[in-house]
């Protein structure tokens, strides 16, 4: 019965990680760079519910979408002027560092508008819970919400990049830029568009983040953010069925640790599951082998 | 009318010089062979011609429009397609999604289908191997995918980066036919090659290359014969 909770707890969590891994995958995938800052973006788009819900007091099916505007509005204005600017760099720390930096800049702002406080954010969802065995287990409807959500955002992604022509111009651009760009491809308007779906898709984990544990700093979306990029490199980075078992995964064992081997070692655990991993198929679960051309 | 003319090109990478001023031209109908040794600067070229690298100056004129600057996305809308050095097919998409990413300019679906149709007719084995990861088909049949992939645009001018590279003489030769099919067909072709014989064989004129500059021009066929030219490129 606890196993089967804690199961149901860890596929909650890992929906949540598998949404912002899936924003992290597509970005490496098609810009093949680590977008560091793309937790931080999930706590902007938090934020920005929260104003509109708690503050304003605008109704759920307003605050959602315009949320999701401002994360892809951000995530379009960091692409063009803190990545794109540094395409052509010689050294690929460059953008990490740059990443980094734009990381710290968001968390910086959110705690000059907003303070230090905790901010108690309301969920969104307001589905009855499910209670199974006599209420030895709880399904609340934020955990059916985060379930649902995470697996139709994985199917429309699939569907979009196999197919649709926006989705092949994408794999054309993640696969060799330069011979995109002979298909008559806008290589750079590919990855600026990558990005706007990938923040559009921090909105809505960091929407869904906050319902389920609803505290709010500007924090929130930093330690995410790290393990939804564990949980990218576990499943595959650039996959995005990869990033999706990833995430679940992750948060199966995350929850799973904490409560079978020890509470406070549950992010430790999390970690060295991503070494083993590692060690034993250095390109993840569902990562491509790199095949050599003839 | 030259189709395609280049005035006075000069490209560096960085503080190489790798092209120090050139020009040609490309009329309507022709095949043009350019030739020249490793390292000459033929890749270059092309690369510039379709907005890949930037030019340090001079100027290239497609259809007395003057491209130099033109993103290289917006080349191949005008009717130019580059068959690149090495194929460089999508290796992880079926052949049938390369194809289609080589029509991704064009609107008409219909139209798409007629030039796919033509495309399978000249590759026969493009349509039986329609559904292969690109990735897994040999060498000289990627090369076939990356010429239907050009072809799908449906382009006035066609670039062909050297085309025979690393493929077996029964393969060179299938693609040497197909290249003048092309060309018959009505698509003028500017030909970068390093087996000489045959593109002069081909080519209604050519241009000989050496270390970023034009050292010969001519008929193809007088180049063919020329001493100077036997003894450096045909190895005789
Ligand atoms: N990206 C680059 N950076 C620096 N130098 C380059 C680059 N690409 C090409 N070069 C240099 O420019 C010169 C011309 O290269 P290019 O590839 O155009 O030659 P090529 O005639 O196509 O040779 P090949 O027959 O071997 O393909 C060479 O000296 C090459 O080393
Ligand atoms: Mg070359």
């Amino acid at each position: 019965m606890r196993f089967l909770a804690s199961l149901i707890n860890g596929i909650s969590l890992g929906s949540v990680y598998a949404i912002i891994a899936l924003g992290y995958t597509m970005v490496y995938g098609i810009a093949k760079m680590l977008n560091f800052a793309h937790g931080d973006v999930i706590m902007v788009g938090a934020y920005a519910a929260f104003v509109m819900l708690n503050q304003i007091g605008l109704p759920v099916y307003v605050a959602i979408p315009v949320s999701m505007v401002v994360c892809t509005v951000l995530g379009l204005v960091i692409e063009r002027f803190a990545y794109r600017p540094l395409r052509k760099a010689a050294s690929p720390l460059a953008v990490l560092i740059t990443a980094i930096g734009v990381s710290y800049l968001l968390q910086n702002l959110a705690l000059l508008i907003f303070g230090a406080n905790t901010r108690s954010f309301s969920s969104v969802v307001h589905l009855k819970s499910l209670r199974l065995f006599d209420g030895g287990i709880i399904i609340t409807g934020e955990m059916i919400v985060n379930a649902v959500v995470c697996v139709a955002i994985m199917a429309g992604l699939t569907l979009f990049v196999n197919k649709t022509k926006q989705g092949q111009a994408m794999r054309a651009v993640s696969e060799d830029k330069g011979a995109a760009q002979l298909m008559g491809i806008n290589a750079n308007g590919t990855i600026a568009l990558t990005f706007a779906i990938g923040a559009a898709l921090a909105a809505v984990a960091g929407v869904l983040m906050c319902s389920s544990y609803p505290a709010l700093t500007p924090y929130t979306g930093a330690m995410p953010g790290i393990k939804a990029f564990v949980a990218a490199v576990f499943g595959g980075i650039g996959s995005i069925p990869g990033a999706f078992i990833g995430g679940i995964l992750l948060g199966v064992i995350e929850v799973l640790g904490k409560s079978y081997i020890s509470s406070q070692l549950g992010d430790a655990i999390v970690f060295s599951v991503l070494i083993i991993v590692l060690l034993v198929k250095p390109t993840g679960i569902l990562g491509k082998n790199i095949q050599e051309k003839v | 009318m030259a189709m395609l003319e280049v005035n006075e090109l000069k490209v560096c990478y960085g503080v190489i010089q790798a092209i120090k001023g050139i020009s040609f031209h490309v009329n309507e109908g022709e095949v043009v062979a350019l030739i020249g040794a490793n390292g000459a600067g033929k890749t270059t070229i092309l690369h510039t011609i379709t907005g890949l690298i930037g030019a340090q100056s001079g100027e290239i004129l497609f259809e007395d429009k003057n491209i130099t600057k033109t993103a290289g996305h917006k080349i191949v809308s005008m009717g130019m397609a580059h068959v690149p050095e090495g194929r460089r097919v999508f290796s992880e998409l079926t052949v049938l999604q390369n194809l289609k990413l080589g029509a991704y300019t064009r609107k008409d679906k219909g139209e798409i289908e007629r030039t796919l149709e033509t495309v399978y007719e000249r590759f026969p084995r493009l349509y039986e191997r329609k559904n292969q990861i690109a990735g897994t088909m040999s060498g000289g049949e990627q090369q076939m995918l990356a010429m239907g992939r050009a072809l799908m645009s449906h382009p006035k001018l066609i670039l062909m980066d050297e085309p025979s590279m690393g493929l077996s003489p029964i393969f060179v030769n299938e693609i040497f036919d197909i290249i003048q099919k092309v060309s018959a067909s009505g698509t003028t072709v500017l030909l970068v090659e390093q087996n000489a014989k045959k593109a002069l064989t081909i080519a209604d004129r050519a241009y000989v290359l050496e270390t970023g500059r034009i050292v010969k021009e001519g008929a193809a066929e007088s180049l063919l014969h020329d001493d100077a030219i036997r003894k450096a490129y045909l190895g005789e």
